[in-house]
């Protein structure tokens, strides 16, 4: 199954600030019984942005001047703890299309590129100037450019890296594996027979 | 040039590499559960396709399940969905699929080992990040997201980059009290919980190979928590001794070839290493968290930190977890109240795990204000258990003994924190939210130091609580 080049996402930003913010948080326990991954979006940082009898924490995601924000943008190793799928498909559900962050946890970060959202990698002294613009025009526009490694919003150009695999299944639309790995059976087969699992 | 572990089990199961660059990687065994599998059966289905090997994948039931009552149907009509779609799926596929009650239902980590599934030179993989655990028996143990459960039912591989390999090893003798637990507890707290980012972790050293199985399984099962992708321990006598005689395992001839085979997975003597880092055994006390990662951990004679010793995000990280868990700054843990005490989980709800607290807490009693629950890893290890006694001896000390499953450790079924309840627990996270309430507090520890605080109430140093000392005999 490939899907479309991912070369360039554009949208507001939203910063949710925090080192290690993990997949429970991304996604509280409770919302992954469940059968699909279809009513996640509503619940995406659930238990950080609403309290036991549903009102507002006012978290950012919920802030008015952040509505339809499509990039997030958080701080060092995003994305820590549990496999699940569940806390891409949050994000993608709700709405956002890509993550700037200094560091991702590795699973997730392969869970995401999976899914077609592009983990970007951003300093510490950028990420915290463009929450600077972002504070001071929420309405501005961000651009990802994934080919040329750039993020550029209200004019100024930042510098990011991404992980060259991650990358590259972006650029080629080949970041779902499903067909790619089902067109060597041969050689699958070959592997199961000589490891002794045929 | 000698070659480590990671290097020798990835070299036999790589297929071929893919136009990105990642490498399609045979998995010789997968494990899934009811959590994470139903959406890649559905796709498969959306897509018309088959499970191509079935005999490698093994399915159970942990997450979702009650542990103080399992008559079917559940009475959460989701859980009961779900294990309905995991039932249905693999019996549509041709799956071996253990059910509560089929005598092999478990926590999937504890499950795979006990029956022999799990063996050295493997690659193993489950929907689930504690998969790590398996890398206790010499294997690249990971854990993955469900569309790749999916490539895998579909194609018996994934796609995956390799990974750098980092030996940790730990050299010494532990001190009395000091546990499996506390060890990886030490080495997260040290090395950090992203230190193992694009790492397999080898722990080595004469600490670690002086460890049992189900203590090496304790040690693997948190290498996710220090950010590494998998991480694991050479395969040696110890490990096949551990085998001889499980289910699945060869005998006789085939029992003998297989050894050899599993022997020559281990590191070489001059295998080379990305980074190694060395560990005094000594120096490693009963450790726990007073925070909100697993790496915001101290030994339980220290205190909790200042936030002024630290700069910029660190300090608000600092203020915001001692906030959260109501703590002070600078203040000894121990003492610390508590309100429920669990041991269980993928991490240390196995027979021995078990057995270290009952071999200590005869004649002692649960605090009046504790609830504190002790939930097996699996039918097998409760059968084991209840042969021995231990689960009167549990009962007798006020535990409650529970069925098998995942229970406390992350709030999917019904064992969950209320309010800001203190969780003693020896689970492998203490998250904001991750046992059940949004404001609930978990300390990780050690079997026998869940034990003692549930007996004194609040966190305590189990060396101090059952007398245990060190013996100066040889």
């Amino acid at each position: 199954m490939t899907g479309t080049r991912i070369s360039k996402i554009s949208g507001k930003g939203v910063y949710v600030k925090g080192n290690d913010i993990d997949t429970d948080r991304i996604i509280p326990a409770r919302f992954l019984k469940c059968v699909t991954f279809d009513e996640l979006g509503p619940a995406l940082f659930y238990d950080v942005r609403f309290d036991s009898d549903g009102s507002s924490l006012n978290h950012p995601l919920d802030a008015p001047q952040h509505a339809g924000a499509e990039i997030l943008i958080s701080d060092a190793n995003f994305g820590c703890g549990s496999s699940r799928e569940h806390a891409p498909q949050a994000i993608q559900k709700f709405g956002l299309k890509a993550v700037i962050a200094e560091s991702f946890a590795e699973i997730f970060h392969g869970n995401c590129t999976t899914l077609g959202i592009p983990c970007v990698v951003m300093d510490k002294q950028d990420r915290a100037r463009l929450a600077e613009l972002i504070a001071a025009d929420p309405e501005a526009e961000l651009i990802i450019d994934i080919a040329d490694l750039k993020v550029i919003c209200a004019n100024n150009i930042f510098a990011i890296t991404m992980k060259s695999s991650a990358r590259e299944a972006l650029l080629s639309a080949n970041y779902d594996p499903l067909d790619t790995l089902m067109r060597s059976f041969d050689k699958i087969d070959q592997t199961a027979q000589r490891l002794g699992y045929a | 040039m000698g070659k480590n572990l990671y290097q020798k089990v990835w070299n036999d199961h790589v297929v071929g590499q893919l136009d990105s660059g990642q490498y399609q990687l045979f998995i010789a065994l997968h494990l899934i559960h009811e959590v994470t599998s139903p959406q890649a059966f559905g796709m498969l289905k959306d897509k018309g396709l088959k499970v191509r090997y079935p005999a490698r994948t093994f399915a159970t039931v942990d997450h979702i399940i009650p542990t103080d009552n399992q008559a079917r149907p559940l009475q959460d009509e989701m859980a009961e969905k779900m294990i309905q779609v995991l039932s249905d799926a693999t019996a549509e596929a041709g799956i071996e699929f253990f059910p509560p009650q089929s005598g092999s239902q478990g926590i999937v980590h504890v499950v795979g080992p006990e029956l022999g599934l799990t063996q050295p030179g493997m690659t193993i993989c489950c929907g689930d990040s504690h998969t790590s655990t398996h890398g206790a028996f010499g294997c690249i143990a990971l854990g993955i997201g469900t569309s790749q459960v999916r490539d895998v039912l579909a194609s018996q591989t994934l796609a995956m980059d390799p990974l750098k390999v980092r030996r940790i090893r730990v050299e010494g003798k532990l001190r009395v009290g000091v546990t499996a637990k506390d060890v990886v507890l030490h080495i997260i707290r040290t090395l950090g919980v992203n230190g193992g980012v694009g790492y397999a972790y080898e722990y080595a050293g004469s600490a670690i190979a002086a460890m049992t199985m189900e203590e090496r399984m304790t040690v693997c099962n948190m290498s996710i928590e220090g950010g590494a992708r998998c991480g694991y321990i050479n395969p040696d006598a110890t490990t096949f001794e551990f085998l001889r005689g499980k289910e699945r395992v060869p005998v006789g001839a085939e029992f003998d070839k297989a050894v050899e085979k599993w022997q020559s997975y281990a590191s070489d003597e001059d295998a080379t290493f990305d980074d190694e880092v060395v560990l005094n055994a000594a120096d490693i006390e009963p450790t726990v968290t007073w925070g909100i990662t697993p790496g915001q951990a101290i030994s339980i004679n220290e205190s909790t930190p200042d936030p002024d010793q630290v700069e910029g995000l660190e300090r608000n990280l600092v203020n915001d977890a001692l906030d959260y868990m109501q703590l002070q700054a600078n203040s000894p843990i121990k003492g610390t109240h508590i309100d429920v005490a669990f041991i269980g989980s993928c991490t240390n709800g196995r027979l021995s795990d078990f057995q270290a607290v009952a071999n200590v807490i005869a004649g002692h009693k649960v605090a009046p204000n504790v609830k504190a629950i002790a939930v097996p890893g699996s039918e097998k290890v409760d059968k084991a258990a209840r042969e021995l006694g231990l689960d009167k001896i549990f009962e007798s000390a006020g535990f409650e003994w529970r069925m098998p499953g995942c229970s406390m450790c992350l709030a999917m079924n019904p064992d969950k924190l209320v309010g800001d309840e203190v969780c003693a627990s020896s689970s492998n996270r203490n998250f904001i939210g991750r046992q059940g309430s949004s404001t609930g507090r978990t300390i990780l520890m050690s079997p026998i130091m869940v034990a003692a605080a549930a007996i004194k109430g609040q966190v305590a140093d189990a060396r101090e609580v059952f007398g245990l000392v060190e013996t100066t005999a040889g």
